[in-house]
């Protein structure tokens, strides 16, 4: 219990890591907004290890700390928004264990992309962004189930291991 | 993996595809279309979904094919406007000054997004 802390800044550091690695990544898939989310998968690993609230702390702290860092105060309100709707979905989809890791990853990648247009929505006030949804739902899906199955093969690995 | 996570990626697909299909249908209903003006009048306002060729006071002639605008012959001498590439998305234009003569798109297809969010 007394290690809680310190394994909460292990992972937030790891989040952070793994969104820098990501801006090195010149991945462009033509959809703005459209990324790999690599740092959720220390989110869905925290959300199966520890708790939703951590989860949740977790998120939204790796959120406004890479949008300080390498984005700017759009990017944050708009991953935000995403970042909080994934995990609500995530945490609703993971005890029904009608859906494995991998599902509930895809639902959390869906629902991030869906959050992020929702923001966009409203930031901009139009509806025009919609058109994007397709493509988006469909990159989410991509990387939901890319992260996913990293997510089963490290869970197997870290069985033993609680953070709690 | 299970069965439910294929059918979760089967349903968000589908959903996908079927929105895609609605955008596609959705697109062709939509009533962009092309506004010339000539010295500030409204000269005339044309579908852009019809290929067709406009004839401006003798002066410029624009066609319209597959849903993009062009300005295909100019008096002028300058000729910027023959030059100028064609134009579909909402809000651009093609402007002839020695003419006074100007096209815009309107209610067509909103322009690129910006660089505000990454």
């Amino acid at each position: 219990m007394k290690n809680r802390t310190a394994y909460f800044g292990v992972f937030t550091a790891l989040a952070l890591i793994l969104s820098y690695v990501e801006t090195l990544i010149p991945v462009n898939l033509g959809i703005p907004g459209a990324k790999l989310g690599l740092a959720n998968l220390v989110v869905v690993i925290v959300l199966y290890k520890m708790n939703f609230k951590e989860a949740l702390l977790l998120s939204v702290t790796r959120v406004i700390l890479t949008g300080f860092i390498f984005g700017n105060l759009f990017g944050i309100l708009y991953s935000l928004a995403g970042a909080v709707l994934s995990l609500v979905v995530m945490n609703a989809l993971k005890p029904g264990t009608s859906l494995s890791v991998i599902g509930v990853s895809i639902a959390g990648g869906v629902s991030h992309n869906i959050g992020q247009l929702i923001a966009a929505m409203i930031a901009v006030e139009t509806y025009q962004v919609g058109y994007y949804l397709p493509a988006l739902l469909f990159a989410g899906l991509i990387t939901g189930a890319l992260i996913g199955i990293v997510c089963r093969d490290v869970l197997k690995r870290i069985k033993k291991l609680s953070f709690v | 993996m299970k069965k439910n996570d294929w059918l979760l990626a089967a349903g968000i697909l589908a959903a996908a595809a079927i929105l895609l299909c609605f955008q596609m249908l959705g697109k062709t209903g939509k009533a962009a279309f092309v506004s010339v003006t000539v010295d500030g009048v409204l000269y005339g306002t044309y579908s852009l979904c019809e290929d067709q060729v406009i004839k401006i006071d003798d002066t410029n002639r624009l066609e319209i094919h597959d849903g993009f605008a062009r300005m295909e012959w100019a008096d002028c001498p300058d000729q910027v406007c023959v030059n100028h590439r064609s134009i579909s998305r909402d809000g651009e234009s093609i402007i002839c000054l020695p003419n006074q003569v100007v096209v815009s798109i309107e209610n067509g297809e909103s322009s690129e997004v910006d660089d505000i969010a990454r």
